[in-house]
C-alpha cells in the first residue's frame, strides 16, 4: 500500500482535488468577467496575511493606536508595505467584487438554480462592508473618528431602540478607547467568517455548476468531452484550464495593485482620505466627512432622502433597502433566459442604467451636497430602486404579474411621486430645468419600463443556442 | 438486562426536554455575552455629572467643556442676542421647542434655565458633526452656529433652520446650578 492510498483512506484529498479541480468540468466560454471570483479569493487571502503582520504590531487603544501606525510605517522593517498593500487590498477586494457582482448580473447568474450561491454571494459583501468599517476606525485618525461616529449615528435613528443599540455597539456614549478596542475584535473575527461564507458559496457553486455568458446550463446539454464520456460536452476541468487562465488574470491584476501600492497608495484621498493624518480629535470636526469610495452609493442614498416627521430613520432605511433588494433579484428577474446576449432591450437598457446610476450615485457620495448634487442624488435614488422594483414587469414576457406584480408597481409609482414632492414642494429653490428634467425622467422610466397594456409587445428575448458559442 | 421494550414516546419526551433545557441554557449564555458589550462601569464614571465655573464667562464668550466625551457648549449671550431671537422665528422648523430636544425647564423662548446663560451639546442633530460658533453673527439671520460638514445653521438658541439638513434643535443637556457660578451638567436631580 503506498502512502497516498494510506493517506486518502483516511483523509480524501484527492477525492476533493478531483471534484473541484480535475474533474470540476466549467463552460469552456469563459470569458474576461470570470477572472474576478479567483481574483476575490486572492486579496481576501492578502487582506488576511497583510492583517496578521500588522496585528504584530498594532495597539488598539486610543491613546496608541495612531502612532503605533506611524510606527509601522517608519520603524518597521517592510511597514510601510505591508500596510501600504491592505490599505490597497481593501479597495481592490472591492473593485473586483463590485465587478463579479456586475457579471451576475449580466449572465443572470443568480437565477434559478443558483439562488442561494447569490444569496451567499450578498451576505459575503455585507460581511466584507461590515470588516471595512471596522477596520477604518483602526488609524485613529480624524476620518477613522468622525466616520465611525457618523456610522453609528445611523443606528441611533432607529425609532425606540435606537439610542440603546448605538451605546451597545460603541460601548459607550461617544466612540471611544472602549470602541476601538472592540472594532479591533469585530475586525479580526470577520475575515474568518468570510471564508467559511467563501467555501459555503463555492461548495453551493459546485453543486449547481458554474453559469456562463451564454446562461446555458451544460450540465443538461449533449454529454462526453475528451477527459469523461459522462461530463457535459460543453466543459473543461477547471485544472488546468481555468486556473492557468486565472493566473493570467491574477499577473495583470498584481501589476495594477502595485502599482497603486508603490506609486499612489492614497490615490487621491480616495484610497486613504487625508483627513486621516491627523490624529481623532472628539472636539473637532473636519470639513467634509465622506466614507472611503466604495460605500459613497450607498451614502449618496442616505444623504439624499430628506428628514421627515422630525426625523433622519427615513434615509437610513432607503440605505438599508438598497442594500437588501439585491436579495430579491432571483426572484425579481421573470425573464426565460439568463444571460444579457439573449435578453430583451428593455431589460439590457435598464441593466445599462443602473451601472451608470450606481456609478455617478458613488461619485456624489464623495461630493460636499449642494442643492443641485442633492437632487441629482434623489433622482439617480429613484432610479436605483426602479431597477428592481419595475424588473418583474419589463424583464417578464407580458404575462399577467398577479398581485404582487401590482404591489410592485403601486410601491415604483409611491416611490416617483415622493420623488416629484421632493423636487417641488420642498426645494423651492431648485432650477426649474432640473425640476423638469428629474419629473419627467422618472415618470417616463416608470411607464416604459413599468406598464405592459396588452398591445405592448413584451420585452422580446432572442433564440438561446444549444450549446455555448465562443 | 433485555430491551426488548422500547418506549418511544417516553424517549421523545426526554428528548424534548434535554434539546430544550440546553437552548434556554444557550440562550441565557447570550445575557452575560451581550451584557459584556454595554457601557462598562468606567464608561459610565467618565459619563458622570461635570460641574463648571461659570464665574470668568464674559459676555459674548464659549466655554467648551467635555461631558460623556461630547463638547458642551457654555455661552453667556448679550442682551443684544436675547432681544434678536424672535426675529428669527419664520426661519426655524421648531422655534417653539416643541419636540424633545431638552428638558422641560429649557422649553422657552430662550431655550435656557437663566436667559443669557446657554448651555448646549456641540454636536449637530443631522450626523453628529460638532458645529462652529460665530460670535460675531449672534444678531445676524447667517446663523450663530454653523455645522461645515454638511451645512446645517442654527440660531443663538440652538434652534435649527429650515431647508438644511439637520432635523431638529440642538439638544439642552440635563443641567442645573449649584450657585450663581456653577453649573453641574449631566445632572438635574430634582429639578424638572
Amino acid at each position: 500500500m503506498s502512502f497516498n492510498d494510506w493517506f486518502n483512506d483516511r483523509l480524501p484529498v484527492a477525492q476533493v482535488v478531483k471534484d473541484h479541480l480535475t474533474e470540476y468540468y466549467a463552460p469552456k466560454n469563459f470569458n474576461f468577467w470570470y477572472f474576478f471570483g479567483s481574483l476575490a479569493m486572492v486579496v481576501l487571502v492578502l487582506q488576511i496575511v497583510t492583517g496578521i503582520l500588522l496585528a504584530m504590531n498594532y495597539k488598539p487603544d486610543a491613546d496608541l493606536a495612531f502612532a503605533s501606525v506611524e510606527y509601522i510605517m517608519r520603524d518597521v522593517w517592510g511597514g510601510w508595505f505591508v500596510r501600504y498593500m491592505h490599505s490597497t487590498g481593501s479597495s481592490f477586494f472591492f473593485i473586483v467584487i463590485y465587478l463579479h457582482m456586475f457579471r451576475g448580473l449580466m449572465y443572470g447568474s443568480y437565477k434559478n438554480p443558483r439562488e442561494l450561491i447569490w444569496i451567499f454571494g450578498m451576505i459575503i459583501y455585507i460581511a466584507m462592508m461590515a470588516t471595512a468599517f471596522f477596520g477604518y476606525l483602526l488609524p485613529w485618525g480624524q476620518m477613522s473618528y468622525w466616520g465611525a461616529q457618523v456610522i453609528v449615528n445611523l443606528f441611533e435613528t432607529l425609532p425606540i431602540i435606537g439610542g440603546t443599540l448605538s451605546e451597545w455597539i460603541r460601548g459607550d456614549y461617544v466612540i471611544s478607547d472602549i470602541t476601538l478596542n472592540r472594532f479591533y475584535a469585530f475586525h479580526y473575527l470577520i475575515p474568518f467568517i468570510l471564508v467559511a461564507l467563501v467555501y459555503l458559496h463555492i461548495l453551493a457553486l459546485h453543486q449547481v455548476g458554474s453559469n456562463n455568458p451564454d446562461g446555458i446550463e451544460i450540465k443538461k446539454g449533449p454529454k462526453g468531452n475528451r477527459w469523461s464520456k459522462d461530463a457535459p460536452a460543453d466543459g473543461v476541468p477547471f485544472h488546468p484550464y481555468f486556473t492557468v487562465k486565472d493566473v493570467m488574470g491574477l499577473v495583470v491584476f498584481l501589476g495594477l495593485f502595485f502599482a497603486v501600492v508603490f506609486f499612489v497608495p492614497e490615490l487621491g484621498g480616495y484610497f486613504i482620505e487625508q483627513p486621516n493624518f491627523e490624529p481623532a480629535n472628539p472636539l473637532k470636526t473636519p470639513e467634509h466627512i465622506a466614507p472611503v469610495w466604495y460605500f459613497t452609493p450607498y451614502y449618496a442614498i442616505l444623504r439624499a432622502v430628506p428628514s421627515f416627521a422630525g426625523t433622519q430613520v427615513w434615509g437610513v432605511l432607503a440605505m438599508g433597502a438598497a442594500i437588501v433588494v439585491f436579495f430579491f433579484l432571483p426572484w425579481l428577474d421573470r425573464s426565460p433566459v439568463k444571460s444579457v446576449r439573449y435578453k430583451g432591450p428593455l431589460t439590457r437598457m435598464f441593466l445599462i442604467i443602473f451601472a451608470i446610476t450606481f456609478l455617478v450615485l458613488g461619485w456624489l457620495g464623495t461630493l460636499a451636497p449642494t442643492l443641485e448634487y442633492t437632487a441629482m442624488a434623489q433622482f439617480l435614488t429613484v432610479v436605483y430602486f426602479l431597477f428592481f422594483l419595475l424588473m418583474p414587469c419589463y424583464s417578464g414576457t407580458g404575462d399577467n404579474l398577479g398581485f404582487s406584480g401590482f404591489l410592485l408597481f403601486v410601491v415604483s409609482l409611491l416611490l416617483v411621486l415622493s420623488g416629484l414632492y421632493i423636487w417641488w414642494v420642498q426645494t423651492p429653490n431648485l432650477a426649474m430645468s432640473m425640476k423638469w428634467i428629474y419629473s419627467i425622467a422618472s415618470v417616463v422610466l416608470l411607464f416604459w419600463f413599468g406598464f405592459k397594456p396588452g398591445w405592448i409587445k413584451a420585452d422580446p428575448v432572442k433564440p438561446v443556442p444549444e450549446r455555448v458559442t465562443g | 438486562m433485555t430491551d426488548d421494550h422500547v418506549d418511544y414516546k417516553r424517549r421523545r419526551m426526554l428528548t424534548i426536554a434535554t434539546s430544550g433545557l440546553g437552548v434556554v441554557g444557550g440562550a441565557a449564555l447570550l445575557v452575560p455575552f451581550a451584557g459584556s458589550m454595554v457601557p462598562s462601569e468606567k464608561a459610565k464614571a467618565a459619563g458622570a455629572p461635570v460641574k463648571v465655573d461659570i464665574s470668568k464667562l464674559e459676555t459674548g464668550q464659549q466655554l467648551t467643556v467635555e461631558w460623556r466625551g461630547k463638547p458642551v457648549w457654555i455661552i453667556r449671550r448679550s442682551q443684544e442676542a436675547l432681544d434678536f431671537l424672535p426675529s428669527m422665528v419664520d426661519l426655524l422648523v421648531d422655534p417653539a421647542s416643541e419636540k424633545q430636544q431638552q428638558p422641560g425647564y429649557a422649553q422657552n423662548e430662550y431655550r435656557s434655565i437663566k436667559q443669557e446663560i446657554l448651555v448646549l451639546v456641540g454636536i449637530c442633530t443631522h450626523l453628529g458633526c460638532s458645529p462652529k460658533y460665530r460670535s460675531e453673527l449672534v444678531a445676524s439671520t447667517d446663523g450663530a452656529f454653523f455645522c461645515a460638514c454638511h451645512g446645517s445653521r442654527f440660531d443663538l438658541a440652538g434652534r435649527v433652520y429650515s431647508n438644511v439638513p439637520a432635523p431638529t434643535n440642538l439638544v439642552v443637556p440635563p443641567h442645573m446650578y449649584l450657585s450663581d457660578s456653577e453649573i453641574l451638567i449631566g445632572s438635574d436631580e430634582g429639578a424638572a
